[in-house]
């Protein structure tokens, strides 16, 4: 028998220790900083960054696309480079990182009423990991062959062969390298937020008291750590695959004319496991949305989130249904056919507890007390797009609807609705609303307003009619629709509007990034808690948070988020580290 | 207050949209109407729903807007309520999935008198391979191919002799018989794709993939590649013909089988040489000029 003692030495929690972590130069404060606050903003600047790399990506797609003819520089090679870098960045090194690096990073501590993440040696390492797949990315812009053109989707055998470019050369594998290393850093990140949610809440702060922000983040991390693995794997199968000449996804090949010394390997194995990951990243963009919209809703509305117990149900259903509808991607792909009876009606179910969170935003509205602020005004538009997306993915989901569908631009009307402007809305929404508590002042009003108009309404007039040119049958990822049946002159007319309205909503974007860099010292002071919020971030005793978020002691909760005109109640919120009832708090238990 | 009035129009504008403007799809050339009438249940049922939310919606903003002294009221759950339209939505899933599951069943199950037509892809060319007397395709193999045999036709397989093959042409189909169409390709992913019958699926190199259809008309229509083949993607076209059965019949009669062209004095690969000593990337810009030219 060995005795265990405890040991004496550990120190009591609470203040003493986060003494320790203090930093005590500029370089570890603001550089090499274990602040979960400050790695927030590391993520968010890098993120933006690397976004507006996209954004110029896409305008030179769409000079291609509108104009075509007129910019011989876009050449077919650059043009796939352009789609691919494009899809890729936005996806993963923008949404993913800004979500959950970013929101995740900031808030979560924050909310659940913790110092800080609770490993932020990791967390740390996680955005410098994260910081070097984003310049391998990059650096493929200038290696020889330029960046893979081989779609987002990176299918191959096409994506690491010679009629794909950066296929034999060095773009496929920066691509697949870039992955790798973001898959590693992003590990690191969940890892930290998912237990920071489980084990880092405060006194009182219940699983059923947290603000839904916490649970869509929380809930997408989870799911990005069951998903990303096989992402990863799929990228060292086609790293092996490219460099060491193996043949996990390549069958018997004859490539211009010559036999490839290739056989037995299946493409559509890649093709299960990137939307094994792939369907889930949808979701892992869409909870985080889904949690922080229902926040802005009630904050701005002063009204509880409707049906707060069935939100969580839901964002926890739809996270465990979106791992078994992977294959509605795949519906014409060469599967068995009668996966599709299986996928369809996975994906259509999925569609219940999405309605249910939809019903619950509009629901929230219904006799509240609506300030149409900035963030509100970006919830609302959240819920047009993400409604008109949601619907044509039940076009898509169901299986021989798709059929004529898929690989149209029909589909990339649908996903850049719904997984691309829907939850960018969200963000720029949660942007307004937690910047007065980042910077400590808010952001200019009137460039705010022109933000939210022409960057609604005109992603609504890109995406909208696109719809409509896929129904006709114009195939997605043609760098060219020149001599085609179905590309009518008129169809070519509403293409260059298309094109016309998103140089106008990129331009929007930049005004806002201006608005972002002035704001911080010419933005009017906010205060603490410039919109009567209940969450914690809110109650902290500074602005913005010092180091260890709370001060001297931790708060302690003693009721939900959303007590929004509580009757009885002097104000109309109430924080949720106030206690004592005051008139009829119905907190759902 | 704008933003009411803004999402009312958002509705109202998207409704007209879809029913004024002139972009819908290309007239049907094939049996699948069930596909499109599958498409219009569906944008009935998700139209009723957008323009329910954002109208609702609408009338939030409109209705319960910030005014001096107003409060929220304060009203966390109604079981009933979230219920009730966790039915109703349910429902309108429902009858959304099951017509949609009906076609797939009748899409995947081909009927017994359809003649099967092979469809073979590349970078970035379509070719075909038509049953011969015999009705039966030969069996085939990408490891068989060579410029004499660009299929790659088991040479050995008697069924195969007498297929007709049809390298980088155009297809013709009789009117009114269905076909199977047999998928494959000797390189990357493709899709045979022709707006006009509706129907789609991915060739998979090492795999045999079909579908089948019914041509209802007869006309030229253009063959698109729909999954994504490399640089040359949007080059790849093709041509399929819908005959009637004469003029069909007089096409067959012109083409070539497998054992008419592996013949040693026929001379339509001889072009095809000089292509193989070049180097790959040359050997790539070559393949687009010539299907560009095309």
């Amino acid at each position: 028998m060995v005795d265990i003692t405890p040991a004496d030495a550990i120190p009591p929690a609470e203040v003493a220790e986060v003494e320790l972590y203090h930093p005590h130069g500029w370089w570890t404060k603001y550089v090499f900083s274990q602040d979960a606050k400050v790695i927030a903003i590391q993520y968010s600047v890098t993120a933006t960054a690397i976004g507006m790399v996209a954004l110029v990506l896409s305008w030179l797609m769409r000079l291609q696309l509108g104009f075509p003819g007129t910019f011989d520089f876009i050449t077919p090679e650059a043009y796939y480079q352009f789609i691919t870098m494009h899809g890729m960045i936005m996806v993963i090194y923008l949404l993913t990182a800004l979500f959950l690096g970013g929101f995740g990073n900031y808030l979560i501590p924050l909310m659940v009423g913790a110092r800080d993440m609770v490993f932020p040696y990791v967390n740390m390492l996680s955005y410098w990991i994260y910081l070097l797949a984003v310049l391998v990315l990059v650096s493929s812009f200038f290696a020889p062959g330029g960046p893979t053109g081989a779609g987002w989707t990176l299918y191959p055998p096409q994506a690491i062969m010679t009629g794909t470019p950066g296929g034999q050369d060095w773009g496929i594998i920066l691509m697949l390298v870039s992955l790798i290393l973001f898959i590693i850093g992003f590990t690191m990140g969940g890892l930290n937020y998912v237990v920071t949610v489980l084990q880092g809440r405060t006194r009182g702060m219940t699983l059923m008291r947290l603000p839904l922000t916490v649970w869509g983040i929380f809930t997408a991390t989870v799911m990005a750590l069951l998903a990303f693995p096989a992402l990863f794997v799929a990228c060292v199968m086609m790293l092996f695959d490219r460099v060491l000449g193996t043949s996990f996804f390549m069958p018997a090949i004859v490539e211009m004319g010559e036999q490839l010394q290739r056989g037995g390997g299946s493409p559509i194995l890649f093709q299960h496991l990137f939307w094994f990951f792939g369907h889930p990243e949808v979701y892992i963009v869409a909870l985080p949305a889904f949690g922080i919209v229902s926040d802005l809703i009630s904050t701005h509305a002063r009204k509880n989130i409707f049906g707060y117990r069935m939100m969580v149900w839901a964002i926890i259903g739809i996270g465990a249904l979106s791992f078994v509808v992977w294959a509605h991607h795949m519906y014409v792909s060469g599967m068995h056919p009668y996966f599709g009876f299986f996928f369809a009606t996975t994906t259509l179910i999925i569609a219940i507890p999405t309605a249910i969170k939809v019903y619950n935003w509009v629901l929230t509205l219904w006799r509240g007390d609506i300030h149409l602020t900035i963030p509100m005004l970006f919830a609302l538009a959240f819920i047009v797009t993400f409604v008109n997306g949601g619907l044509t993915g039940l076009f898509l989901g169901n299986v021989v609807v798709d059929v004529p569908l898929s690989d149209t631009m029909f589909v990339v009307a649908h996903f850049h609705m719904v997984m691309g402007v829907a939850p960018i809305l969200v963000i720029f929404g949660a942007i307004y609303h937690w910047y007065p508590k980042v910077t400590g002042r808010m952001l200019n009003e009137t460039l705010g307003q022109f933000h939210f108009w022409v960057t609604f309404l005109g992603a609504y007039l890109i995406f909208f009619p696109m719809h409509y040119l896929g129904l006709m049958g114009v195939p997605r990822r043609y760098n060219e629709l020149t001599d085609m049946t179905v590309m009518t002159e008129s169809a070519q007319h509403l293409n260059s509007f298309i094109s016309i309205m998103a140089f106008i909503v990129g331009f929007a974007q930049i005004v806002f990034l201006f608005n972002l860099i002035w704001s911080i010292r010419h933005g009017r002071e906010a205060g603490g808690n410039p919109w009567r919020a209940t969450t914690l971030e809110w109650q902290t005793p500074q602005t913005p948070p010092a180091h260890g978020n709370f001060g001297k002691d931790l708060p302690i909760v003693y009721r939900w988020a959303y007590d929004y005109s509580v009757p009885g109640a002097k104000e109309d919120f109430i924080p949720q580290n106030v206690p004592g009832s005051f008139g009829l708090s119905k907190e759902p238990a | 207050m704008a933003i009411a009035l803004v999402l009312v129009l958002i509705v109202v504008g998207s409704v007209l949209f879809h029913f004024l403007s002139p972009w819908w799809w290309t007239p049907i050339a094939s049996n699948w109407d069930y596909i499109d009438n599958t498409i219009i249940i569906t944008f009935w049922i998700t139209g009723v729903v957008f323009a329910a939310v954002v109208l609702f919606m609408a009338y939030c903003v409109f209705r319960f807007r910030h005014r001096e002294g107003n409060r929220a009221a304060y009203e966390p759950e109604s079981k009933r309520l979230e219920w009730w339209l966790t039915v109703v939505t349910a429902a309108g899933v429902t009858a959304l999935l099951v017509p949609g599951l009906f076609v797939w069943s009748r899409f995947i199950n081909v009927p017994s008198d359809a003649t099967e037509v092979e469809v073979v892809g590349q970078q970035w060319q379509w070719s075909y391979r038509l049953p011969g007397k015999d009705g039966k395709l030969g069996t085939s193999d990408t490891r068989d191919v060579t410029p004499e045999n660009p299929l790659g036709v088991i040479a050995s397989d008697p069924n195969g002799q007498d297929d007709v093959v049809v390298e980088a042409a155009d297809l013709h189909l009789p009117v009114g018989k269905p076909v199977k169409m047999l998928l494959r390709s000797i390189d990357v992913l493709h899709d045979f794709y022709v707006p006009e019958f509706r129907a789609k699926m991915d060739m998979v190199p090492g795999s045999v993939t079909y579908f089948w259809f019914t041509p209802t008309k007869t006309g030229t229509f253009q063959v698109l590649c729909a999954e994504l083949c490399g640089q040359g993607h949007p080059l790849m076209r093709g041509v399929v013909m819908v005959d009637t059965e004469q003029d069909y019949l007089a096409w067959l009669g012109e083409q070539q089988t497998f054992a008419e062209l592996s013949a040693p004095q026929q001379t339509g690969s001889v072009d095809q040489t000089p292509r193989e000593t070049t180097a790959s990337g040359s050997k790539i810009s070559a393949r687009l000029e010539t299907v560009e030219a095309r």
